[in-house]
């Protein structure tokens, strides 16, 4: 075999480019003067300046940022024990149909488990006259549900590679139950914690399907906004709007894994130097 | 120092005594227990029900047997539903097939790069999935429109190709299933490379440079050594691409041709169109028993077959 893998490395060119090339279209048309979304017509940032002017998006905007933060926070403590009972706890009554549960919802169709979702609701507001109507708590309730299965995912992975002998010794040396999950499980799933409450908040901001099954009248959320705009057609402001969520989560999330990668150096290193002193 | 076990005791057992671990378990599995399972039982037993004129517009048979089988009987009978299911398991396989030849050749180039490099490039594949998945649709209807710049790259190139009684002014790509299927490849397609080069990874690099230094051609060791091992990867990949893509509703609704619905589609429509909420049920429970149950089984089994790996010496 070659040393150099030509083939392979136009086989990555191309298939990057396939991921990016709608991307940066994107951006750049968000720039494009002309009412067109897609006929270059000159440079302007008008569309941002009507965008940022448009008090629909800008309340959904909100309404979405706000679910997002309160159900990736819920999902983050709840997929964290699901993640830590998986990873720790290798025997216990349910434990199938529990790991089911968490497996589920990462490969389920969309659309089944939002009208489950939205099923549960109505037959519950029949028999128990709870939720009396839907919105902000019942969208926030399924996204919490769904996210919180990634969380538990990125913990349990995290765990399963992490040494059970520390935890073990420092339970022999005599600490209690919480000191070890404080003191050493939970600072060694920290980087999966970090991760999963972006995850589950982004997914949270991104997701249609189950939104638009749990929303009631009067919830719009960005994503449910965007899907009734686009519907009717590519306009340029929706350019705008993407280019910006785009560059946002691009920030976030690269600056996240890099802080993680040198969390992740340092505590390779001091473990590095630990053994050193010791041996 | 006589409280102190002699013996360590495995973290689980210990943490038992102590009452956490009661609650770490039981927090999370009651809240899916009643938000994902509840639902589920609920969506069964609909799905038995009769469709009457009230709201929510269901009802049980008054006598016994109470569960009524013929919604299940209509989804054999009607071929549009038979249709709905094989045009989704077509797209979504061809999407699969599309995803694993791109992928592939991504996934094994990942590996073969500098550290340095591979973790920028695993990056740029992570990071699409991390924008709006809506948007990355949208971003493609632009792109697709008959007056882009794309559209017309392509136009100009096939008029190039064919005669000229055969040219075209643009070609017709949204509302068509060559856009479901190309939108599809692109939105999954970061779901089939992590698989992927998570397996290729861990082959031997060793193994591949025995096979050439004894006189096995590249594609040889590609056949006999890397595909074969690669399987699982294989498999994962493609079940990460075909379970979701077979059930998509947001991609066929906005560049598909909705003549021919998928499935998701089908389901949504009974539900919020037709308002035959006990047909999307029994759509949905047949869905989920021929695609999601076989992979929640294959994953618990393959799960099993790890640990018994593990266990052996």
């Amino acid at each position: 075999m070659s040393r150099r893998p030509i083939f392979l490395l136009t086989c990555l060119a191309f298939g990057f480019a396939f991921l990016y090339v709608p991307i940066v279209s994107m951006i750049v048309f968000s720039f494009n003067k002309s009412r067109l979304a897609t006929v270059w017509g000159g440079f302007s940032t008008e569309w941002y300046g009507r965008l940022l002017d448009n008090e629909l998006v800008m309340e959904a905007a909100a309404l979405s940022l706000e679910i997002a933060f309160v159900s990736a926070t819920f999902a983050t403590v709840l997929g964290t024990m699901a993640g830590i009972a998986l990873a720790r706890f290798k025997r216990f009554r349910g434990r199938s149909l529990f790991s089911g549960m968490v497996t589920a919802p990462l490969i389920m169709p969309e659309v089944i488990t939002g009208i489950s979702m939205l099923m549960m609701f109505i037959v519950m507001a029949e028999w128990i006259g709870w939720p009396s109507e839907r919105g902000f708590t019942t969208i926030t309730l399924a996204h919490i549900t769904f996210s919180m299965t990634y969380v538990a995912t990125v913990v349990q992975s995290r765990l399963s590679e992490a040494d059970v002998s520390i935890e073990e010794a420092a339970l022999d040396l005599g600490s209690r139950p919480w000191q070890v999950l404080l003191d050493i499980t939970l600072p060694v799933i920290s980087p999966a914690i970090v991760t999963g409450w972006l995850l589950a908040f982004t997914i949270s901001l991104d997701d249609v399907v189950i939104t638009s099954f749990t929303t009631g009248p009067g919830s719009t959320t960005l994503p449910i906004l965007i899907w009734s705009k686009v519907k009717l057609g590519v306009t340029p402001d929706i350019n705008a709007l993407a280019t910006i969520m785009v560059v946002v989560v691009g920030i976030v999330v690269i600056a996240a894994s890099l802080s993680m990668n040198r969390y992740e150096a340092r505590r390779e290193r001091d473990a590095q130097l630990a053994l050193k002193n010791n041996g | 120092m006589s409280q102190r076990r002699t013996a360590r005791a495995p973290f689980g057992a210990w943490f038992n005594t102590s009452g956490w671990r009661d609650l770490i378990i039981a927090t999370p599995y009651g809240w899916l227990l009643v938000f994902f399972f509840l639902p589920f039982l609920i969506v069964a037993g609909m799905s038995f029900a009769v469709t009457v004129v009230a709201t929510p517009p269901f009802a049980f048979l008054d006598g016994w047997p109470y569960l009524r089988g013929e919604n299940y009987a209509r989804l054999v009978e009607d071929d549009l539903f038979i249709r709905a299911f094989l045009i989704s398991i077509g797209i979504a396989a061809t999407t699969t097939v599309l995803c694993l030849l791109i992928g592939f050749p991504m996934a094994l180039c990942l590996t073969r790069v500098s550290r340095a490099w591979r973790n920028l490039l695993l990056m740029l594949v992570i990071l699409p999935f991390w924008t709006s998945f809506l948007l990355r649709v949208y971003a493609w209807i632009g792109l697709m429109n008959t007056n882009s710049w794309f559209n017309k790259a392509l136009t100009n190139a096939y008029n190039a190709l064919v005669p000229a009684e055969m040219a075209l002014r643009a070609i017709q790509m949204t509302n068509t299933n060559f856009a479901v299927v190309l939108v599809m490849v692109y939105s999954y397609l970061p779901f089939m490379v992590l698989p992927l080069y998570a397996n290729l990874e861990r082959l031997d690099p060793a193994l591949d440079e025995a096979a050439l230094d004894l006189g096995s051609r590249p594609w040889q060791v590609f056949k006999d050594l890397t595909l074969p091992l690669s399987i699982p990867g294989i498999i994962a990949g493609g079940l990460l691409v075909f379970i979701p893509a077979s059930g998509e509703l947001i991609i066929p609704s906005l560049v598909g041709n909705a003549s021919d619905p998928m499935i998701g589609r089908v389901i949504s429509d009974q539900f919020a169109i037709a308002r035959d909420w006990p047909m999307a049920s029994a759509i949905a429970v047949v869905l989920l028993f021929l695609l999601v149950a076989p992979m929640i089984a294959y994953s618990h089994f393959e799960a099993r077959a790890q640990a018994r790996k593990e266990m052996e010496p």
